[in-house]
């Protein structure tokens, strides 16, 4: 299938995941993620899969638990407060390198928050999606087209790697429509899952899936392992696009819907004579921190532009080491920033550091 | 009966139970069964958070450890992924009647075809004898000194009882591991149990009345007439639902 097709955000994700070979889906409703469990639930059965409404976030992740361990390619979806609530499984599948794809379409918060797009969740998503000393990898779409390469890409590398992927996106993308290219099926087989505890068969020795270490010296062992697979991601991993950022004084830092926002601000600040250029994670575990030391060189400030209070803005100083400054505008609360003002901020930003 | 041999599907390792727990009988029951079925190749276990946390190493069958309470969850994910296969959890009272009770009431109405082991030993062993869901009035545990006080705690919740309410269940009884007329009994009701999910009848569960001298502060034998003296008048043994003729 190569033809475009116009795609809600949600909905082209879904299909994304199928035509990826997930054909577990376990999820509670929640606004707004709504359409893509809705997908799931009209398709699934269509492809010989299984769609399973669970009696709540906890119950739905733990399934997808369940059916990874069993070694199939398993995925939830949920928003911002259904999340929280997924965080306890999250840190049961990292500390029992299990790989799944949890998406969070996600919604101001903090509670019931709201149900406008929000990118609030950022710091739980790359700081601590689950207790314990963890990572899962994170990304952010901003286009529908992304919402798909990046799903298909998430099954991939948390297969990889042994451990659940994130796709963070938010309201606005979920409900856009754009038109999308979806890829085909994988070519054969995927790859067995050796250690999958799917009945031995009588013919090799027990698959245990297990996260727990009564010695502490063995579990301590078990984290710097898993951290020697974080450190290979790190390098190998990030992604981000450069938009105008090679000669840029002042570089916007933004990822996800908020970014095609700063772009269009960039381009009037281009417009008006200011070098601004954006540099936009598509991954934000691993966070690009090569590209934004790089952009350091030739930038006079930073700016993180978000849907949150500002919850990127260390992740960029750590990444320059403070060498550049790094402003900060942001609408929250479900509010999306709008052009004028991100101009008004580069302009303000643009004349303080001339 | 000529000898008494470890069941196949029993692993050789010491266990992690205090002398004279009644677990470690429980662990031998579903052993038996899975044997005798010739089913260990195609049997996945949950152990649960508790006492029994350990039960990955125990069976031979593949294992999972899932969160607390979640073991009916993780089996469903399971159960969906491989539907030929076969799926029990063994879980504790505070795992499967507080954490878990959404998960566990859930599944059993959704009729998931997995088999769970509940050991309903009055109390949570593993933290070392606190208030569990099962406790039962006037019992006292480290966190009810003073006797569970029913105007305050509540009252204990009846497992069987309440999920054979439930349409999606094809098989509930209470069993006890206190006599061996008992333990044969549960025998019976553990391969019941497991012959219904096969035969995919829908949910089935086997409560098993189970002691905890350590945390009841008696020996095993006083235990056992502990069990029979105050639990077994509360919690009747008998079947509370079977769809499986
Ligand atoms: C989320 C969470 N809460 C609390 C605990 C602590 N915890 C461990 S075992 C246990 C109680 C288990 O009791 P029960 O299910 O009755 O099993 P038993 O130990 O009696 O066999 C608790 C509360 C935990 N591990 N995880
Ligand atoms: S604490 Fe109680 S339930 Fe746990 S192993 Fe010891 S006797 Fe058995």
């Amino acid at each position: 299938m190569s033809e475009r097709v116009l795609m809600k955000g949600n909905e082209a994700l879904a299909e994304a995941a199928i035509l990826a070979g997930c054909r577990h889906f376990f999820g509670y409703p929640i606004t707004p993620q709504t359409e893509l469990a809705a997908y799931m639930s009209k398709r699934l059965p269509k492809v010989g899969g299984v769609f399973l409404q669970a009696e709540s976030e906890i119950a739905a992740i733990n399934m997808v638990q369940g059916a990874a361990a069993a070694g199939v390619r398993a995925m939830t979806s949920s928003s911002s407060p259904g999340i929280s609530l997924k965080t306890e499984g999250i840190s049961y599948m990292c500390g029992s390198n299990l790989p799944c794809v949890i998406v969070n379409i996600q919604r101001g918060g903090p509670g019931l928050g709201g149900i406008q797009p929000s990118q609030a969740d950022y710091c739980q998503a790359v700081k601590a999606p689950g207790h314990g000393d963890l990572h899962i990898l994170v990304s952010a779409p901003a286009t529908v087209q992304e919402m798909v390469d990046l799903a298909g890409k998430a099954f991939d590398l948390a297969d990889k790697y042994r451990m659940p992927a994130m796709i963070l996106a938010d309201g606005m993308l979920g409900q856009m429509m754009e038109p999308v290219v979806l890829p085909g099926e994988p070519a054969g087989p995927l790859p067995k899952k050796e250690w999958a505890a799917s009945g031995h068969n009588n013919g090799r020795p027990k698959n245990i899936i297990n996260s727990l270490y009564l010695d502490p010296y063995m579990l301590e062992e078990s984290i710097k392992k898993r951290y020697e697979r974080y450190k290979i991601i790190e390098e190998n991993e990030s992604l981000h696009e450069n938009y105008l950022a090679d000669d840029a004084e002042i570089v916007l830092v933004s990822y996800g819907a908020t970014s095609r926002v700063a772009k269009a601000a960039i381009n009037m600040a281009r417009g008006k004579g200011i070098r601004a250029g954006l540099l936009r994670p598509l991954t934000l575990y691993p966070f690009p921190k090569k590209a934004v030391a790089e952009a350091a060189k030739t930038a006079k400030a930073f700016i993180s532009v978000e849907m949150s209070m500002g919850q990127m803005v260390d992740d960029i100083r750590l990444a320059c080491d403070c060498s550049v400054p790094v402003e900060f505008f942001g609408r929250t609360g479900g509010v999306i920033p709008n052009v004028d003002e991100i101009l008004g901020f580069i302009e303000k930003t643009d004349r303080r550091y001339k | 009966m000529p000898s008494f041999k470890r069941p196949k599907a029993l692993a050789d390792v010491p266990t992690s139970y205090c002398p004279g727990c009644t677990h470690g009988v429980i662990h031998r029951l579903i052993a038996e069964t899975i044997d005798e079925l010739g089913i260990e190749g195609k049997t996945v276990g949950i152990a649960p958070v508790g006492c029994s946390v350990l039960a990955y190493n125990f069976f031979n069958c593949d294992m999972i450890q899932a969160p607390h309470g979640r073991a009916p969850a993780v089996a469903t994910g399971v159960k969906r992924a491989i539907p030929d296969n076969v799926l029990f959890t063994y879980q504790g009272d505070g795992d499967l009647a507080a954490i878990g009770t959404a998960e566990t009431v859930h599944a059993a109405a959704r009729g998931e075809n997995i088999t769970v082991i509940f050991v309903n030993n009055a109390i949570y062993g593993m933290t070392g004898g606190q208030m569990a869901p099962t406790s039962l009035p006037e019992q006292v545990t480290q966190t009810s000194p003073y006797g569970r006080d029913i105007k305050s705690a509540g009252f204990p919740i009846k497992v069987c009882e309440l999920l054979s309410t439930l349409d999606g269940v094809a098989y509930a009884e209470r069993v006890a591991v206190d006599s061996v007329k008992n333990i044969r009994n549960a025998k019976k009701a553990v391969k019941k149990a497991f012959e219904a999910q096969i035969a995919e009848k829908g949910f089935s569960i086997v409560e098993i009345i189970s002691s905890c001298p350590t945390n009841w502060g008696l020996t095993p034998v006083d235990a056992l007439d502990w069990l029979r003296d105050n639990m077994l008048p509360y919690y009747p043994l008998g079947i509370y639902k079977d769809k499986t003729s």
